[in-house]
């Protein structure tokens, strides 16, 4: 469950990203977020998994007061946290079971343990006959597929995606969809920022819509609601 | 950390290494350089040092007895110089002794002293050395209080001079070692710089997926322990090499027997041990603080 309540963030540069957020996220809940660019909706995700910090406000993560949390103790509020992004972010020198494998070598994870679960969550976004194939050989929708896996492998509870479909095409981009609906459907909360206007029409779910750092309208079942 | 962990780090630090070829020739060569002139410059001073400490331990305080001590008297004090803190040997010279050695000092002039046998001008004294050198004129003053002590002989201002000259003879030293060792910390530190912001995208992710922060930083530790490790191997076989020539020549060359320099064995071993572990040190502090911004994600 994640909580946030009247968070204010201003950035250095003077720039108020959020103003007075107050939100609510229960377990297991599938949470668009929308809004024009520069509303707010990445730092939102940002301050959720502790990438930045609250000006003012309090942010409960599964129970953890993120502003009482101790610098070293962050690693391990991020194994129960997934992050997916718009870019993917892996490394190309690895191969797609290495990057996956990376995260749980990362957490010290017993190598028989790390082999059995990579080919699990390899076969959950069924790219098993790639696993030992070079991210730069694989298209945008299969590149982030593998940065999915990698965000599930250590089993988190919560999922975070920053506009995951922001450089796929639309086909690729429900493939996407469809696999983190099946993600929330096995009991991941999962929460996406997104521009992608079809996306949230078709496949309904609770809206979370930022403007100007402010959340101005929260419904279930919602509608992307501006013109892209 | 478990025993797999720690392997994981080695092999990525090792990797680190071949991975920026270019780079760790450049660093290690930095270093070697380096820690080539902290090594001459350890020789030197060691050899400057051992040279002073001989310098040094010739001092003595020459305690002169009253004329009419009777033998009793010299017992006394000897038991008491015996019994001062710090002093290293005492050694009783009769005043027929003391005859002997300055006839043996004047040499082909010790004509000069016939006739003064029978009525001997000089006095009984001990020869004290300390253990410390540098408290000569506080031991001397103490011994000075002790009855039937007539006069206390130590070279006195000359010995303070030559005490101020070397200390700060080492001072210097000091400074010059220290500074050296900064200046290769720098370098060191630049090129695990370099493999970091080469590597800042897997770290940025290791931080994501929840890598401690300890665990981010083992491998770049041991990269700059084997740079600091490999910097200061050719510094010591090139050390090694030069010492052994140089001692060759010393001793073949008579108008240098003076120069008492330090056999190669204990002085080599000590200055190549030093030198490895300055060279590993600077290394992981290098990379420590080279570290500390990219772990502020």
């Amino acid at each position: 469950m994640i909580e946030m309540i009247d968070v204010w963030k201003t950035y250095p540069n003077g720039t108020h990203a959020l103003r007075g957020i107050t939100v609510r996220i229960k377990k297991g809940e599938f949470v668009y977020v929308v809004g024009p660019s520069g509303a707010g909706k990445s730092t939102f995700i940002k301050l959720m998994y502790r990438e930045e910090r609250p000006t003012k406000g309090q942010i409960f993560v599964n129970g953890i007061n993120l502003e009482a949390l101790r610098e070293r103790r962050i690693p391990y509020l991020r194994r129960n946290i997934g992050v997916v992004f718009q870019d993917f972010k892996l490394l190309p020198k690895l191969t797609v079971h290495e990057n996956v494998a990376f995260a749980m070598e990362v957490v010290e994870a017993p190598s028989k343990q790390i082999r059995q679960r990579v080919k699990e969550v390899l076969e959950l976004v069924k790219l098993s006959h790639k696993a030992d194939v070079y991210p730069d050989e694989l298209s945008g929708g299969e590149q982030q597929r593998v940065a999915i896996a990698r965000a599930l492998v250590n089993r988190p509870s919560v999922l975070l995606a920053d506009e995951p479909t922001g450089n796929l095409d639309p086909e690729t981009s429900w493939g996407i969809m469809h696999l983190l609906e099946e993600i929330n459907n096995r009991g991941t909360t999962v929460v996406m920022a997104t521009h992608n206007r079809e996306i949230v029409n078709t496949m309904r779910k609770r809206v979370i819509a930022i403007e100007n750092g402010e959340i101005v309208r929260d419904e279930q079942r919602g509608e992307y609601g501006y013109e892209t | 950390m478990k025993l797999r962990t720690f392997r994981r780090h080695l092999r990525e630090g090792v990797k680190n290494i071949g991975r920026n070829g270019w780079m760790t020739f450049a660093s290690v060569s930095a270093v070697a350089v380096t820690l080539f002139l902290l090594g001459v410059f350890l020789i030197l001073a060691m050899n400057v040092n051992h040279f002073m400490a001989h310098v040094e331990s010739q001092v003595e305080i020459k305690v002169y007895l009253t004329p009419d001590a009777k033998p009793e008297q010299v017992k006394a004090v000897e038991t008491a110089l015996r019994n001062q803190s710090g002093i290293k040997s005492v050694v009783y010279v009769s005043k027929d002794q003391g005859m002997e050695e300055l006839k043996k000092r004047l040499g082909d002039k010790a004509e000069l002293l016939e006739g003064l046998e029978k009525q001997n001008p000089l006095q009984d004294r001990f020869d004290v050395k300390t253990y410390d050198p540098h408290q000569t004129p506080q031991v001397a003053e103490k011994i000075r209080q002790i009855p039937h002590v007539d006069e206390v002989q130590y070279g006195k201002g000359w010995v303070e001079k030559f005490f101020d000259f070397t200390r700060m003879v080492r001072n210097v030293g000091l400074v010059f070692i220290v500074g050296l060792a900064f200046t290769a910390m720098f370098l060191i530190s630049n090129t695990i710089k370099i493999t970091i912001f080469a590597r800042r995208r897997e770290i940025e992710i290791m931080k994501l997926v929840g890598a401690t922060n300890w665990f981010i930083r083992w491998p770049f530790f041991i990269e700059g322990m084997l740079l600091g490790f490999l910097g200061a191997l050719l510094p010591i076989a090139v050390l090694w090499v030069g010492y052994h020539a140089l001692l060759d020549m010393v001793r073949q060359d008579l108008s240098l027997f003076f120069l008492d320099l330090l056999p190669v064995t204990p002085l080599m071993a000590q200055v190549s041990l030093l030198l490895v572990v300055i060279g590993m040190l600077i290394g992981m502090w290098g990379s420590l603080i080279s570290m500390r911004r990219f772990l502020k994600v």
